[in-house]
């Protein structure tokens, strides 16, 4: 029978029996109420990575060394391989060190790489990450071919698979995750300048050489001992993911750091759980489904970033367009029949200006609501506080007018299209500099008077 | 106190620094005169930002010391304040205005990276030096370009040094920024520090500067802008690269 690759874990016959009994709720409760040793230690492990690498990730996302991660740990496979043909079975020590030598070998051939040639990091990192992995690969598929019995679990580090943890492994990842912390607090500063100004941070005496050595060690720390929960060829997403979700709801570091820890912990309890209810399935895509999912959830509706927030503020922005241009027509056509409070029918008022039937609708209730239309039957007329509205939407146009022709010295004809444009974002600060410095025109360009307000009421 | 045994701001002998195997100073030598505004002047590719970048330590020589008050750089690399150009960070990184002017005190941390109080009045006063005591959370990307050069120089002048030198700090600022940063230099020269300053504008050097140094990978002139600014050194300085001489260079260090 030909033996699949070592890539999925065969799955485990008496714990699916099990499982088929148990119906999804029976499962969920036993997942977390935590009563189950196995469970808690593969929540545990799972979230003790997701913190330490979510805020590792951190630094290296803003060093732009995002891929790093993803180099160091293709790179730990062949050490894993390497490890168990020497020591003949899987065992918790031999497995991590090996790990770590052929993870840290892998660092330092980028570095050679870049240094010593003039292959540039990008390609050093693609070339030693592939060549270590097939390297892996290789040697994994020969283990499995030498049919030796205890070989099995080793395929968990392709993949992840967090019921493989052992005991010792969550040990050493708490161990790891501590040592993470108390590092990233002490050296909090000198990490953060090395991250943001390398020259500065050399200028002022900081050991930078060291400080990335530090931070380099860390990364491959968390990577070895985390890499049986998520798998070698994912783990990038336990670096780089929580990273830049976080960067989308803060501007400010420390924050960024804790957001990335919670999205990675959340990250990999969620994972895990998936991973429970169904452990056929390998968990580390679980979990980078799950941080995926944040992620996208951030890109969207981050409050300062977020592509739908931006989209709202778009839509806003076209609204207050249209009922600038509402009450600007309004108060034009006012000024030439002398009556500013005339009522006029929508299909009239339509044809004032090019609005679309669903502009105009939302632009005329909202402006009513707002206090600067009135309403009767299907007739509006402007307010005194829309009479002020419309004059000042006029005034902002006409002074830019003014504004360009005097001091861009463009032709009259010129200036109107920019205007048009201009007067729905001059602010009253700048109206007031613009007045102050063009000196109170009373024409513009075309020879139309500069309405100024008795009363001061914008839209 | 005699004047001549007091050792200079800076010393640079015989200097040699060649970025990728391309020769980009050659037998630079001179000594800043204490006390005075420098400006550093010459074509494109010239090696000022080199120059800046070798005495800081930050580019390895091929030959030649730098000496900073008569000792190595790495015993007094405190008395010297660095303003590196503008876009040699990435300004979106999550940190404000007042984090970034604090790190100029990081030379002062102990390992556990603990700042005094006094460090942290330091750098509110080198904000406030600035005209940028306002804006002292703002996130550095929703700063102008002529705000982000401020808050650079802010972060020199928190490193409290004795020279400082400065790579382009006048590039691609407003005029009220320029004018500021001027000011502020002439302040610095009051109070006896020296400033080694990279500038573009051939037409301001006059106005700004007491000594200039004309460099075209190598040392054109160095002295007084009243006794050296004049269009025959100008045009020594601008007039095209030595061929022969980068050729010869660049031969002898791909060979060595």
């Amino acid at each position: 029978m030909a033996e699949n690759l070592c890539c999925l874990p065969k799955p485990q016959r008496n714990l699916s029996r099990n499982h088929n009994r148990m119906d999804f709720w029976e499962l969920t409760v036993r997942f977390f109420s935590l009563a189950d040793a196995n469970v808690r230690q593969v929540i545990a492990g799972s979230i003790l990575l997701g913190g330490a690498a979510g805020a590792l990730g951190c630094f290296a996302y803003l060093q732009r060394r995002s891929l790093l991660g993803d180099a160091l740990a293709h790179a730990a496979l062949p050490g894993v391989g390497l490890a168990f043909l020497i020591v003949g079975q899987k065992e918790f020590v031999p497995l991590l060190l090996g790990a770590t030598a052929t993870a840290w070998l892998g660092a330092l051939s980028i570095n050679a790489i870049d240094r010593y040639t003039k292959i540039k990091l990008d390609a050093a990192l693609g070339i030693v990450l592939t060549v270590f992995f097939g390297l892996g690969i290789v040697i994994l598929t020969h283990i499995q071919k030498s049919g030796s019995g205890s070989q099995a679990g080793l395929g968990s580090f392709i993949f992840g698979q967090a019921a493989a943890m052992s005991r010792q492994d969550v040990v050493a990842l708490a161990v790891v995750t501590v040592c993470m912390l108390s590092v990233v607090t002490i050296g909090y500063r000198h990490f953060k300048l090395v991250s943001f100004d390398t020259g500065f941070a050399f200028a002022v005496g900081l050991p930078v050489g060291r400080l990335q050595f530090i931070l380099t060690t860390m990364i491959v720390l968390a990577v070895t001992v985390g890499l049986q929960a998520v798998g070698v060829v994912l783990m990038a997403a336990m670096l780089i993911t929580p990273a830049a979700a976080a960067r989308q709801w803060t501007d400010r570091l420390p924050r960024m750091l804790m957001l990335a820890s919670i999205f990675g912990m959340l990250a990999g309890l969620f994972g895990s759980y998936i991973s429970f209810l169904k452990p056929s399935l390998p968990t580390g895509p679980w979990i980078v489904i799950v941080v995926s999912g944040i992620f996208a959830v951030s890109i969207l509706f981050s409050p300062r970033r977020g592509v739908l927030i931006r989209i709202l503020r778009h839509y806003q922005h076209r609204g207050k367009i249209t009922r600038d241009h509402l009450v600007k027509s309004l108060y034009r056509v006012g000024m030439e029949r002398e009556n500013w409070y005339a009522y006029y029918p929508v299909s009239e008022i339509a044809h004032m200006w090019s609005f679309t039937p669903t502009e105009l609708r939302s632009g005329l209730s909202q402006l009513t609501a707002q206090g600067f239309l009135e309403r009767e039957v299907d007739m509006y007329r402007l307010t005194q506080n829309g009479v002020s509205a419309g004059a000042r939407v006029t005034r902002l146009h006409r002074l830019w007018e003014v504004y360009l022709t005097r001091y861009l010295e463009l032709p009259g004809d010129h200036v109107h299209r920019d205007a048009e444009d201009m007067e729905h974002i001059i602010t009253p600060e700048m109206e007031e500099q613009l007045s102050q410095m063009l000196d109170h025109p009373v024409f513009d360009p075309h020879l139309q008077p500069i309405p100024y307000p008795t009363e001061q009421k914008g839209v | 106190m005699i004047k001549n045994d007091r050792p200079v701001p800076i010393e640079v002998h015989d200097l040699t620094v060649a970025y990728r195997k391309k020769p980009v100073l050659w037998n630079i030598d001179f000594s800043l005169p204490e006390g005075h505004l420098i400006g550093l002047v010459g074509p494109n590719g010239a090696g000022k930002s080199t120059l800046i970048q070798a005495i800081m330590g930050l580019l390895p020589v091929l030959s030649g010391y730098v000496k900073v008050y008569g000792h190595p750089l790495e015993k007094n690399r405190q008395l010297i304040g660095y303003v590196p150009q503008r876009e040699s960070v990435d300004w979106d990184f999550p940190v404000d205005a007042l984090d970034v002017v604090t790190m100029g005190r990081y030379g002062h941390m102990n390992a556990f990276g603990k700042l005094s109080k006094q460090d942290r009045e330091i750098a509110l006063s080198a904000l406030d030096k600035v005209g940028m005591a306002d804006f002292a959370k703002r996130q550095i990307s929703q700063l102008s370009g002529g705000q982000q050069q401020r808050v650079f120089i802010a972060r020199a002048l928190a490193q409290e040094a004795s020279v400082y030198l400065m790579d382009e700090p006048f590039a691609g600022v407003d005029a009220n920024t320029e004018k500021a940063i001027v000011a502020l230099l002439k302040e610095l020269k009051d109070r006896g520090k020296t400033c080694l300053v990279v500038h573009h504008d051939l037409h301001t050097v006059r106005e700004y500067f007491d000594w200039v140094m004309l460099l075209n990978m190598r040392l054109v002139k160095f002295g007084p802008t009243a006794e050296i600014y004049n269009e025959e050194n100008l045009r020594a300085t601008y007039g095209g690269k030595l061929v022969l001489l980068a050729e010869a260079a660049e031969k002898l260090i791909t060979k060595s």
